[in-house]
């Protein structure tokens, strides 16, 4: 419709009447108030691009702020060059890969048997998986870090200070979620696809690799750049449980590593981050459809 | 289906029921063993944490003595638990507002404009959402350093003078919300963008037919049909703030003493850094009550949809 807003406003002569002038005049204001709301939504992350090529004694003299006189690349090359960063982004890497393939195996198969073979209490189960997801990580870490303690003196399993006990309690954030847009598309596919496939013989779970998964791709994909933003993105879980510098993830760890006191050295942290804000953006850049899908699917399909 | 077809067997051959009796049952329990990683995970990473934080609070510091309602009593008592519940309730409740607005503005311009151009907009307006809240709120406290802050730069350079950005308790709260505002606006501006697209044209062209003004428009066609979006976005975004931790730890760590905390940030405080878990488990416990409502709306909505199918 906007199509044709502008269509008519460009093709027929403004004489016809106020309606596409009136529209003209609402699209112009339309981009101005968007220039504006893109400059405030944007100014973070550019301001950090603009700290992170400027030199250390750029940064001290307080010259322009918002201007690089004399851009360098001196901090991606300290940062990148030491081991420290290079650890956080590893540990970083290795935690989100693995909860997202924990996340889709258990989404996957549970939203399957929710959707499709109902047990009893199933409709019951699927919405206290909604419920689960409601839960905030700020209300379970307290009770979870006195668990911890409760199984390293049972057991004498160590969980606290290691970076793979967050494998363990990151899926508490993403499978709830991923479960529900999976249980919503395959919700969405028609049932003679897996009518059709039993009766030909299939097993329930060739039903789900041959056909359930290939259709929900898409979801699919949603819900796996979901299960990765959130555990590349968490902060309370490792600022709790990790201390030592080895365990640390990227979040955590440029927050307590980089600031150290009062000394900040603005050039590194602002690298530090822009650095590990990096894969989520370029995941979104390349796959925002799936991104946004994953987004509206909560709402939409809840 | 698997139904169907097994009714049509037992249709052919009447009594092979027995066979069909174990093909239900097998199907029912292969289901179960299918969800059940889920149903473990739920139920020992969340259910039970969670009735556990509500034993923890009943405790005392050292863990040794059931106190019952001695640590809520002990709350009620202190200045600083009412300052941390107006804190919380401040900044979910203005932000949440906020973005709702800013998300609604923008989601109608980003609807306004010709559809081609929409993608390329509405991709540079959820970037805030994208970028993990630790790292952007980094920015934040950059562009708000007391002695280097580029907005005071501007601001001098404007001749007026700096302010105080997280050094004064009030400028701190509007802080702490402004960078809440600006991750979840994005969010809000798109889910109603969807609700937007999904708004039948025909309704607008009928108003407009009737001589609706463009406010009449809005709050006549738009609101009623974005309803059911904008209250379950509100919703959400209120539990989520309410629960907020990152943006006020590393922003301000609850400073300047402890005029920005929230009930997450505080229970951090107290629970991990001070060590008292029993009182850190009952600070957290106050969220709870928004939670509740959000769960009574939801499953609210659930059984009506159950209902209307």
């Amino acid at each position: 419709m906007a199509d044709a807003a502008l269509a008519a406003g460009t093709v027929r002569p403004v004489k016809y009447g106020s309606i596409s002038r009136d529209r003209k005049w609402a699209l112009r204001w339309s981009y101005f108030f968007l220039v504006l709301f893109v400059i405030f939504f944007l100014m973070p992350p550019v301001y950090m691009f603009i700290t992170s090529i400027k030199s250390k004694a750029e940064i001290a003299a307080v010259t322009n702020p918002w201007w690089v006189y004399s851009p360098t690349l001196e901090n991606y090359i300290e940062l990148l060059s030491r081991n420290q960063y290079l650890i956080f982004f590893r540990n970083s890497a290795i935690v989100s890969v693995c909860v997202v393939a924990v996340t889709m195996l258990i989404s996957v198969t549970a939203a399957f048997a929710l959707a499709r073979m109902k047990f009893w209490g199933s409709a019951t189960l699927a919405t206290g998986v909604f419920l689960t997801y409601l839960i905030p990580d700020t209300l379970l870490f307290i009770p979870l870090f006195k668990m911890f303690a409760w199984v390293r003196d049972t057991t004498g399993i160590e969980l606290m200070n290691h970076w793979w006990t967050l494998i363990i309690i990151y899926p508490t954030l993403s499978v709830p979620f991923a479960t529900w847009i999976m249980i919503g598309y395959f919700a969405s596919i028609p049932k003679e696809l897996d009518e059709a496939a039993l009766i030909d013989g299939a097993s329930w779970l060739q039903t789900l690799t041959k056909i359930f998964i290939p259709v929900a791709l898409p979801g699919i994909i949603a819900a796996t750049i979901f299960s990765f933003t959130v555990s590349w993105a968490q902060f309370l879980y490792p600022l709790a449980f990790t201390t030592s510098t080895d365990q640390l993830v990227l979040p955590v760890g440029i927050v307590t590593t980089l600031i150290k006191g009062d000394v900040f050295n603005w050039g590194e942290i602002m690298t530090g981050a822009l650095l590990g804000a990096a894969p989520p953006l370029i995941i979104y850049a390349f796959l925002m459809d799936y991104y946004i899908a994953g987004l509206t699917a909560g709402a939409t399909k809840g | 289906m698997a139904d169907i077809a097994a009714q049509r067997v037992s249709t052919i051959s009447g009594d092979q029921r027995t066979g069909l009796h174990k093909l239900m049952q097998r199907k029912s329990t292969v289901a179960f063993f299918m969800a059940l990683p889920l149903i473990l995970l739920i139920a020992i990473l969340v259910a039970y944490p969670a009735g556990y934080a509500v034993y923890l609070a009943t405790l005392n510091k050292s863990m040794t003595k059931f106190v019952g309602l001695g640590n809520f009593d002990f709350l009620f008592k202190r200045a600083t638990f009412w300052d941390i519940v107006f804190q919380s309730c401040l900044f979910a409740i203005s932000a949440v507002i906020f973005k709702a607005i800013i998300g609604f503005v923008v989601a109608h311009f980003v609807h306004n404009i010709p559809s081609k151009g929409q993608r390329k907009w509405r991709g540079m307006l959820l970037v805030p959402w994208v970028i993990p809240p630790a790292m952007s709120t980094l920015a934040w406290l950059w562009l708000f350093d007391p002695s280097y802050s580029a907005f005071n730069w501007i601001l001098v350079h404007l001749g007026m003078h700096g302010i105080p950005w997280t050094g004064e308790a009030n400028w701190a709260r509007f802080s702490v919300i402004l960078v809440n505002i600006w991750v979840g606006a994005p969010f809000f501006m798109i889910m109603y963008l969807a609700a937007l697209k999904s708004v039948p044209e025909q309704l607008y062209e009928a108003a407009s037919i009737d001589g609706a003004t463009w406010w009449q428009r809005i709050w006549y066609v738009t609101l009623p049909m974005m309803r059911n979006i904008i209250a379950i976005t509100a919703l959400f975004s209120t539990i989520v703030t309410f629960a907020n931790f990152d943006i006020v730890r590393v922003l301000t760590s609850g400073g300047p003493l402890t005029s920005t905390h929230l009930f997450a940030t505080w229970a951090f405080k107290v629970g991990i850094e001070s060590g008292d878990i029993p009182l850190g488990a009952t600070v957290s416990l106050f969220m709870v009550p928004i939670l509740a409502v959000g769960a009574v709306f939801i499953l609210r909505d659930i059984s009506k949809r159950g209902s209307e199918v």
